[in-house]
C-alpha cells in the first residue's frame, strides 16, 4: 500500500488532476466522462487509507508551506475529518456516473467546463475535510465557494445569474465579515491556529466573550445554512441536479457543518462549552431551523426545493449535536454527517433521474408515475426513510444518539423539537413517493430510460441500508473525537 | 568601481532616471527610447534590491550627497522602511515599462514616445528621490519632479481622450497646493527648530513641546502629504487623473505614486514627529483613520456604480489607498506593518489589473466599459485569467496576496480592541466583491457582441502582466519575505530618528 503521506497527495491532487486535465481529455468525450469516475475511485482509495491509519490513533499529516511566521499550509487529519474525506470522496465516484448521464440526457452546454470545475469543488473538499489548521481550514472553505459559482450559474439565463449573485453574497459576505474575524481572533488571542483534541480555548478566552467567538463562526459559515442566512441554499436549486446532489446535499454544506463541529471540538472543546453554557443560545436557534425549515419544506411543490428545505433543517441537526457539546451528541451530530449524505444524495438522484427521463419537476405531478419509473421511486424511498431515522437505515443511528445526547444534557424540550420535526420530515418526504405509487396518472408523459441516472440512487439507497449494518467504523472514528 | 557603485547606490538610484531622461528624450525611435528606460527601470530594481539586502534586518545607511555634511549638505537615509519601499516601487516599475512599449504604441503618437519615456524616467526618479530624502525641502523638489512630469504623462492621454487634459490640469493644481501646504508646514518647523534635516528636526521637536507653531507646521505638512496620496476627501484628482491617463501611465501611477506619499506620511508620523507622540494621536484618530474608511467606503461604492472600467479600479484605488492609510494610522507597529503589507501587496494588484485594461483597450481599440467588454474572457483568455488572478487578489481571496493583507489589517485591528472599524473594514472589503464580480459576470457569463472582430492578445502586454499575477499568487503563498520586511519597516520608522 501507499505510504500515508502519498495516500494525503493523492487524495488532495487526484480531483485536481482530473479538474486540470478535462480540457485536453474533451477532444473525446469517452475520455472525459470516465475522468470523473476514476478520479473517484482513486480519491476513495487514498481516503480509505487515511481513515484507517487515523482508526489506528495516528494523525497523518503533510506539510505544504509556511506562509509567514505561525501561519502554516498544512493537512492534518482528524477523526472528523477522515470521515468527511470518505463521505466526499466516496460520493462523488457515483456522483461522477451520474453526471454523466444527466448531462448527456439533458444534452446540457458547456460540459468540459463543467466538469473541470465540479472536479475543483471535490479538491476544495477533500482540502477542508483534511485541513490542519483553521487558515487552512479558511481558505479552502472560500476555494470551494467560488468553486461552485460557475457550477451554479451553468445555465447563464438571468435566473442562474441572480442565483449566483445571492450565492456568492451570502456566502462570501458571511465568511469575510464574520468568519475571518473569528478565525484571526483565535488566532491573536491562542498564538495559534492549530486543532487539538480536546480544544484549547478554555482560558484563552474571556467565558463572557465565548458565545460572540461562538456566533461569529456559527454565521460566518453560510454553508452550514443556520436560520437567516439559510437563503443561499434554494437559490442554488437552479443548478443542474448532480450540483446539487453532491455539493448542495453533501460537500458544500457539510463542508459548512464540518467547520462549525470541527470548531466546537478542536477549537472550543466540549467540556469549555459545556462548563460555560457558551452555546446555549445556539441550541434554540438549531431548534427553530429545524422546526421552521421542515414548514417551509412542506409549502414547496418543486421537488429540488423541497429537498433544499430538508436539507437545511438536517444540517440543523448537526448544529444541534454540536451545540449542546456533549460527548454523544457530538457523535451523533458526525454520524449525521455520513448518513444524511447518503439519504439526500439519493433523494437528489432521484429528483435529477425523473427530470431527465420524465422532465418533471414539481410534487403534484408525480401522481401514478412510480410504476413508470419503480427503481427511482423505491431508492427515493429508502432514502427518505434513512433521512427520517427509520430503522434499519443508516439515519436511525445518528438520530437516535442526538436523542440521547439531548437528553442527557437536560434539554428535554428538544427531545419533543425531534419528535415533532421527524413527523414533518414523514409528511413532506413520503408524499412524492405515495403519490408516485398511489394516486392515479394526472399527466402522461414520454419516459425515456437512462440507465446512467437510474443505477447510482439504487447504490447509494442500498448504502444507506448498510449504514445501518457497518455503522462500527463510521462510530468508532466518531468515537475517537472525543477521547483526548 | 564595484565598491564605489555600493557606496553611492542611493544617489544613483535618482540621478541614473533623471540623467537618462534628457537622453530619452532625444533618441530617435520610440523602441530606442523604451529600451533606454528599460535599462534604467531594471538597474534601479537592482540597486533597490541591493540596498534591501544590506538594509533588511535594521541596518541604516546615511548617504551624504557631494560628500557634504547634514544639515548643510542634503542627507538620504536608507533604513528598512525606506529600502522596502523602494523594492516595491522600482520593481513595479521594471514590470510597468517592461509592458509599456506596447501600450505606448498604440496610444502615444511615435514621435512623442522619445519625450514620453522622458517624462516616465523623471516620475521614476522624483518618486525614489521622494523616498530617499532624509531633508525636508529637497523632498519638496522631489515632489515637484513627480508632479509636474506626471502631469505631462497624463496629459498625453489626450491623444485618445481630450478628457485626459482636464484631469492633468486637475491634478497640477491640486497637485501645488498639497505641495504647498507642504512646503508651508516645513517653513513652520524650519522657523521653529532652525534645521531642514529630518533627523534633526526628530530630535529637537520634543524641546519645542506645546508650541502652537509646533501644531500649525505638523497640520500642514501632514495635509499637504494627505493630498499627494489622494486621501478621502482630498482625492478627487485621482479617479479621472488614472483614468484618461494613458495605459502604461496609470500602470505605473497606480503601482508607485501613491505608495510614495504614503511612504512619506508615516514618515512625518512617525519619524519626524515620533518624539510628540501626543501630537501625532490627535492626527492619527481625529483625522487620518476617519479620513481613510471614508475614503475605503466612497472608493468601494464609486467603483460599484460605474461602468468605465479604468475609472472603476481608479476609484477602487482610493478605498485601497484607505486600508494603507488606516493601517498606518493605528499608529501600532502591528498597524504600520499591515499598511506597509498592503503598500507591496496593492502594488502587486493594482499593477496588473491595470496592465490589463491597458490589454484589452489596445485589442479593443476603444475605452473598455461593461457594455464591449461582455465575453472577453473567452474572446482573450490570457489577459482575462491574469485579471481575474489580480481581481481576486484584490477582492483578497486566500492564497492570493491580497489576503495576506487583509489578514494582518484585521489581526492589526483587532490587537487595538477598535470593534466598530473591524466591523466597517471587513464590510467594505465584503462590498469590494460586488465590483469585481460586476465585472467577472460580464467577462465570462455573458456572449461576446455580435459582429464583434476577433480580438489579438500580444505577449508583450501578457508576459509581464503573468509576472504580476503569478507574483499575486507567489506572496500569497510564501509571504514571509515581505511580512518581515514590513516588520523591521515598522521598527525602523518607530524607532525615532530620520
Amino acid at each position: 500500500m501507499m505510504s500515508l503521506q502519498t495516500a494525503m497527495l493523492v487524495g488532495l491532487l487526484a480531483p485536481l488532476v482530473v479538474a486540470l486535465l478535462t480540457p485536453f481529455l474533451a477532444v473525446r468525450h469517452v475520455w472525459r466522462d470516465a475522468a470523473g469516475p476514476i478520479g473517484g475511485v482513486i480519491t476513495f482509495i487514498a481516503a480509505l487509507e487515511v481513515a484507517m491509519a487515523v482508526l489506528d490513533g495516528q494523525t497523518p499529516r503533510l506539510f505544504v508551506a509556511q506562509i509567514a511566521e505561525g501561519l502554516a499550509i498544512e493537512f492534518a487529519v482528524t477523526p472528523l475529518g477522515a470521515i468527511f474525506g470518505l463521505v466526499a470522496s466516496g460520493l462523488w465516484i457515483l456522483a461522477a456516473l451520474y453526471t454523466v448521464g444527466y448531462m448527456r440526457g439533458n444534452h446540457e452546454k458547456y460540459q468540459t467546463r463543467f466538469a473541470a470545475f465540479y472536479a475543483v469543488a471535490v479538491h476544495a473538499a477533500m482540502a477542508v475535510a483534511w485541513s490542519g489548521n483553521l487558515l487552512v481550514l479558511f481558505i479552502f472553505y472560500e476555494i470551494l465557494t467560488f468553486s461552485t459559482y460557475p457550477l451554479v450559474t451553468h445555465k447563464e439565463s438571468a435566473v442562474a445569474r441572480n442565483a449566483g449573485r445571492l450565492y456568492m453574497s451570502i456566502l462570501v459576505g458571511t465568511s469575510v465579515v464574520l468568519l475571518l474575524p473569528a478565525v484571526v481572533w483565535v488566532w491573536f488571542s491562542t498564538g495559534t491556529l492549530d486543532f487539538r483534541p480536546g480544544g484549547y480555548l478554555a482560558g484563552q478566552i474571556d467565558p463572557a466573550m465565548a458565545p460572540i467567538l461562538l456566533g461569529l463562526f456559527a454565521f460566518g459559515v453560510g454553508k452550514a445554512a443556520l436560520m437567516p442566512i439559510h437563503r443561499w441554499l434554494p437559490a442554488a436549486m437552479v443548478a443542474p441536479t448532480p450540483v446539487s446532489a453532491l455539493l448542495h446535499a453533501v460537500a458544500v454544506v457539510k463542508a459548512g457543518v464540518f467547520t462549525i463541529l470541527t470548531v466546537v471540538v478542536y477549537v472550543f472543546g466540549i467540556d469549555f462549552l459545556a462548563e460555560t453554557g457558551a452555546a446555549d443560545w445556539l441550541v434554540w436557534l438549531a431548534a427553530f431551523t429545524i422546526l421552521a425549515s421542515s414548514m417551509v419544506a412542506i409549502t414547496k411543490d418543486d421537488i429540488k426545493a423541497r429537498l433544499a428545505y430538508s436539507t437545511i433543517s438536517q444540517l440543523s441537526y448537526i448544529i444541534l449535536g454540536a451545540a449542546i457539546a456533549s460527548s454523544i451528541a457530538v457523535q451523533g451530530a458526525t454520524l449525521h454527517i455520513v448518513m444524511h449524505a447518503a439519504g439526500k444524495i439519493t433523494l437528489f438522484f432521484c429528483a435529477g433521474a425523473i427530470y431527465v427521463q420524465a422532465h418533471l419537476t414539481k410534487i403534484s405531478e408525480l401522481d401514478g408515475q412510480g410504476r413508470e419509473m419503480p427503481w427511482v421511486f423505491a431508492a427515493f424511498f429508502i432514502g427518505a426513510l434513512s433521512i427520517i431515522g427509520i430503522p434499519p437505515l443508516g439515519g436511525s443511528w445518528s438520530k437516535f444518539m442526538l436523542m440521547v445526547g439531548a437528553v442527557e444534557a437536560g434539554y428535554l424540550l428538544i427531545l419533543g423539537v425531534l419528535g415533532l420535526s421527524s413527523l414533518l420530515n414523514i409528511y413532506y418526504l413520503l408524499e412524492p413517493v405515495s403519490r408516485g405509487f398511489f394516486r392515479p396518472k394526472v399527466k402522461t408523459v414520454e419516459v425515456t430510460s437512462h440507465p446512467l441516472v437510474v443505477i447510482p440512487p439504487v447504490l447509494t439507497a442500498i448504502l444507506s441500508l448498510l449504514l445501518f449494518f457497518y455503522v462500527d467504523f463510521f462510530a468508532a472514528l466518531a468515537k475517537l473525537m472525543v477521547i483526548s | 568601481m564595484g565598491a564605489a557603485i555600493i557606496t553611492n547606490l542611493p544617489a544613483l538610484l535618482v540621478v541614473v532616471p533623471l540623467l537618462l531622461a534628457p537622453v530619452s528624450a532625444l533618441l530617435p525611435s520610440a523602441h530606442l527610447a523604451w529600451m533606454l528606460t528599460l535599462i534604467g527601470a531594471g538597474s534601479s530594481f537592482i540597486a533597490a534590491l541591493m540596498l534591501q539586502s544590506i538594509t533588511e534586518t535594521g541596518v541604516r545607511i546615511s548617504y551624504h550627497l557631494g560628500n557634504w555634511e547634514p544639515p548643510w549638505g542634503i542627507e538620504f537615509v536608507v533604513d528598512s522602511a525606506t529600502s522596502l519601499t523602494l523594492v516595491v516601487m522600482t520593481g513595479l516599475g521594471f514590470l510597468a515599462t517592461l509592458a509599456a512599449r506596447r501600450l505606448v504604441a498604440s496610444e502615444i503618437n511615435d514621435k512623442d514616445s522619445g519625450k514620453f519615456y522622458a517624462a516616465w524616467m523623471l516620475v521614476s526618479g522624483g518618486l525614489f528621490g521622494l523616498v530617499l530624502t532624509a531633508d525636508a525641502f529637497n523632498l519638496f523638489v522631489f515632489l515637484e519632479i513627480s508632479a509636474l512630469s506626471s502631469v505631462i504623462l497624463i496629459g498625453m492621454g489626450a491623444g485618445t481622450d481630450r478628457r485626459a487634459l482636464v484631469a492633468g490640469y486637475h491634478y497640477l493644481v491640486i497637485g501645488a497646493v498639497g505641495a504647498t501646504f507642504y512646503v508651508i508646514g516645513v517653513g513652520f518647523i524650519y522657523a521653529m527648530t532652525g534645521t531642514l534635516n529630518m533627523g534633526d528636526m526628530a530630535a529637537r521637536i520634543p524641546e519645542a513641546g506645546g508650541n502652537a507653531v509646533l501644531y500649525v507646521g505638523f497640520g500642514f505638512m501632514v495635509a499637504g502629504m494627505l493630498v499627494k496620496a489622494a486621501i478621502f476627501p482630498v482625492h478627487i484628482w485621482l479617479p479621472a487623473a488614472y483614468s484618461y491617463a494613458p495605459s502604461a501611465v496609470s500602470t505605473l501611477l497606480a503601482a508607485i505614486a501613491t505608495k510614495a506619499a504614503l511612504y512619506v506620511l508615516a514618515r512625518i508620523l512617525f519619524t519626524i514627529f515620533g518624539g510628540v507622540p501626543e501630537i501625532v494621536d490627535i492626527a492619527v484618530t481625529n483625522v487620518i483613520v476617519p479620513l481613510a474608511i471614508g475614503g475605503i467606503f466612497v472608493g468601494t461604492i464609486m467603483a460599484i456604480y460605474e461602468a468605465d472600467i479604468k475609472k472603476m479600479f481608479a476609484h477602487s484605488s482610493v478605498a485601497q489607498i484607505g486600508y494603507i492609510a488606516l493601517g498606518l494610522g493605528l499608529a501600532t507597529p502591528a498597524g504600520i506593518s499591515a499598511g506597509f503589507i498592503h503598500i507591496g501587496n496593492h502594488a502587486l494588484i493594482k499593477g496588473g489589473i491595470f496592465m490589463a485594461i491597458g490589454g484589452f483597450v489596445a485589442a479593443l481599440g476603444a475605452r473598455a466599459s461593461l457594455d464591449n467588454i461582455t465575453g472577453i474572457g473567452r474572446r482573450m483568455p490570457l489577459t482575462a485569467t491574469a485579471f481575474l488572478i489580480c481581481g481576486l487578489s484584490l477582492a483578497g481571496l486566500p492564497l492570493t496576496a491580497g489576503f495576506i493583507s487583509k489578514l494582518y489589517l484585521v489581526r492589526a485591528i483587532l490587537e487595538t480592541e477598535s470593534y466598530l472599524i473591524l466591523a466597517l473594514v471587513l464590510i467594505s472589503s465584503a462590498l469590494s466583491v460586488v465590483y469585481l464580480w460586476k465585472i467577472m459576470e460580464v467577462m465570462w457569463m455573458q456572449p461576446a457582441p455580435v459582429r464583434s472582430p476577433k480580438l489579438v492578445e500580444n505577449p508583450a502586454i501578457y508576459l509581464p502582466l503573468w509576472i504580476v499575477a503569478f507574483g499575486n499568487i507567489w506572496f500569497g503563498i510564501d509571504a514571509s519575505w515581505l511580512v518581515a520586511a514590513a516588520r523591521f519597516a515598522s521598527t525602523a520608522l518607530l524607532g525615532g530618528g530620520a
